[in-house]
């Protein structure tokens, strides 16, 4: 039974993973050609696709792409950004829920934490334009209450796009966290608490190592997640901040240029996978301690 | 290091809602005693050290320590250290690192925190475990890694929560052992929670009985094994005989106790439960099972006639059950000086006993098996 399950596993992450990110990878080397001519003569293997994201297009005056650099930088600074809130709001959150005794109440919270993602994720971020917009809930009541005179345009400054970015991947933080610090025996920080250790040298000693696996965990997919999100930045982000993803999705659709959508895609997948090993090795996480 | 800080109990009730876990409980602890509560699980007896450490405030009364008092303080600000049941030793931090963590916390440096904590590997005879993680180590290991992180705060007043229930029994004696000449050693006050009575006689100065909330009886464990005041004590610390009967007579501190089953029978009415009892009363008398012993004498108050329903050989001792008139059961145990006779079962024996052997106490409510 159980090697059945592992083979449809694999199956799936072979073929329907892997399989294809190959094909992309392979498909970012060559010269975007009409489907007649593919495997043709004109066919060959090119560095053309990536040179034009370093480069931008041959007799480009400025010598780089800086537009498109700046898009691709900008979007990891910004997930990495959404990753670290979600982090500060998510881990008292976890540590409440993961600590605190007594089912009923946990219960309704997590229900309350689960209930809005049946929601699709397109409404959520409309949702999410409309409390932010000039006439929105949070304006309306900021103006009510005279705390400001004119709407702040929240969409204008990203606020919008960080906070449908955080929310939608709230979860993800939460529970990875919340399974390790649940099951961290409670004597533990009253012993820390006996020794006279503050509330903030209890979780840096006791309670932060202990929930590392949880935290790398969340913070990888929340990271993942946020630098590869296509809905929430078309939807909610301000007419200057294009996401990276944008971009690919621009050059596979309305491009129509599959070869340079794939190498867009493949550098953004190679720098995530970078920025989330590197940072495991800088805070002593093992790929093992992920599937905790 | 410092040494006999006193902790007093005054009048201090722990309520949980309805619930009343501990009920008025009064206990004068000595500087530098090794102090038990002895007790069956929830009797109370892990509120009252959780009261003492901080983690719990009383729902009423007064805890001392030192003279001082110490309600509205929290654990931290207490001197006082835990040791928890599971020990809770930090999984992620080497040796060294658990033991000086209260030093840790209060800002000393890193040569000074394994410095001290060497001193203190040493003195529980891990000297060069240090740089292990405490899975590494066995049982017996980690017990006293907790011993030496709780000491390593220089508490005053050391709190161990049933530390050795986790052990087996050869490794639990040893501990016993260690324990004591550890708590001789730093000189503080030990305050030891068990269910465990053998661990309580051997290593305690003085022992508190307690029973769902109450505390029974303060004493050293040869009075609390000889003289209990409670049925409940006198069932609970080894075992016992138990006559009920109604008291007929009292003369000069004992009494005798009439009963259909067993006839007149002559025992000491026990320390404190003397003023408390009067003829007509009910009561109950507790004889061990070692104060039995055979007899030829006539019938009299210090005479039971019983059948034997079998024995059991022990080696040091051999253990005759009995069934006296209507069924009424005891356990005699006979040193065996080397003419053990095991006795048939059906056979009719005069049992003796010590009338100053046989305490009696209010009728109340026996410790379940």
């Amino acid at each position: 039974m159980g090697w059945m399950l592992l083979i449809l596993v694999l199956f799936w992450t072979v073929m329907l993973i892997i399989l294809p990110q190959l094909y992309m990878f392979d498909l970012s080397f060559h010269p975007n050609l009409p489907p007649p001519e593919m495997g043709g003569p004109k066919d060959h293997h090119t560095l053309e696709n990536y040179k034009y994201l370093v480069f931008g297009a041959p007799g480009n005056e400025d010598g780089y792409n800086k537009v498109d650099l700046l898009v691709f930088v900008r979007t990891l600074i910004a997930a990495a950004f959404v990753t670290v809130i979600d982090l500060m709001l998510c881990y008292p959150i976890a540590y409440f829920l993961g600590q605190t005794k007594g089912g009923g109440f946990i219960r309704i919270l997590v229900l309350l934490l689960i209930i809005p993602y049946w929601i699709n994720e397109i409404l959520r971020a409309f949702a999410f334009r409309i409390i932010f917009g000039d006439s929105g809930v949070i304006n309306e009541f900021l103006i009510l209450f005279s705390v400001i005179d004119s709407p702040i345009d929240f969409i204008r400054a990203n606020v919008a796009l960080y906070a449908g970015l955080g929310y939608a991947y709230i979860l993800l933080m939460i529970f990875p966290m919340y399974n390790v610090i649940e099951s961290l025996d409670r004597n533990q920080i009253e012993a820390a608490r006996d020794m006279g250790a503050s509330w903030v040298t209890i979780h840096r000693r006791v309670v932060i190592p202990y929930a590392k696996p949880g935290i790398a965990s969340g913070c990888t997919m929340v990271f993942m997640l946020s630098a590869g999100a296509l809905a929430a930045p078309q939807i909610l982000g301000g007419p200057s901040s294009l996401w990276f993803t944008q971009l690919v999705y621009q050059w596979f659709n309305t491009g129509s240029n599959w070869t340079q959508a794939s190498s867009y895609a493949i550098v953004l997948l190679g720098a995530c996978l970078v920025i989330v090993l590197t940072v495991m090795r800088l805070f002593k996480v093992n790929m093992g301690d992920i599937g905790k | 290091m410092s040494s006999g800080v006193s902790v007093d109990l005054q009048d201090m009730w722990i309520k949980f809602g309805d619930f009343v876990a501990v009920r008025e409980a009064n206990v004068n602890i000595k500087g530098g005693d090794f102090f038990s509560f002895l007790g069956p699980s929830g009797c109370g007896k892990t509120t009252i050290l959780r009261a003492v450490s901080g983690f719990l405030e009383p729902s009423d009364g007064n805890i001392l320590i030192g003279g001082e008092n110490m309600i509205g303080k929290g654990p931290n600000e207490r001197p006082t250290a835990l040791i928890f049941q599971n020990l809770a030793l930090f999984p992620l931090m080497k040796v060294w690192e658990n033991i000086a963590f209260s030093m840790e916390v209060r800002g000393a440096s890193a040569g000074e925190r394994r410095k001290r904590a060497d001193e203190l590997l040493d003195m529980i005879a891990l000297s060069d475990q240090g740089d292990k993680l405490p899975s590494e180590l066995s049982g017996g290991q980690k017990q006293r890694v907790a011993i030496a992180r709780a000491l390593c705060a220089e508490p005053d007043v050391l709190l161990l929560d049933e530390p050795l229930s986790a052990l087996d029994l050869k490794l639990r004696q040893h501990m016993r052992t260690e324990l004591r000449e550890i708590q001789k050693r730093v000189g503080i006050t030990f305050i030891y929670i068990t269910h465990d009575q053998g661990e309580a006689l051997t290593m305690s100065d003085s022992v508190a009985v307690m029973k769902a909330g109450i505390i029974d009886q303060i004493a050293d464990g040869k009075s609390i094994y000889d003289d209990p005041s409670t049925a409940f004590v006198a069932s609970f610390v080894g075992e016992n005989n138990c006559f009920r009967g109604k008291i007929s007579k009292i003369i000069d501190g004992q009494a005798v106790i009439d009963s259909n089953r067993t006839g007149a029978l002559r025992g000491r009415i026990a320390t404190g439960a003397q003023g408390k009892l009067s003829v007509g009363d009910d009561a109950m008398m507790f004889i061990r099972p070692e104060g039995l012993s055979l007899t030829d004498k006539e019938a009299s108050d210090t005479r039971i006639m019983a059948e034997v329903h079998h024995s059991e050989f022990e080696g040091q001792s051999y253990n005759v059950f009995l069934e006296g008139t209507e069924g009424k059961e005891m356990k005699m145990a006979l040193t065996n000086r080397g003419e053990a006779q095991l006795f048939d079962a059906g056979s009719n024996l005069k049992i003796s006993f010590d009338a100053n052997q046989a305490v009696i106490v209010p009728v109340g409510e026996l410790a379940s098996e």
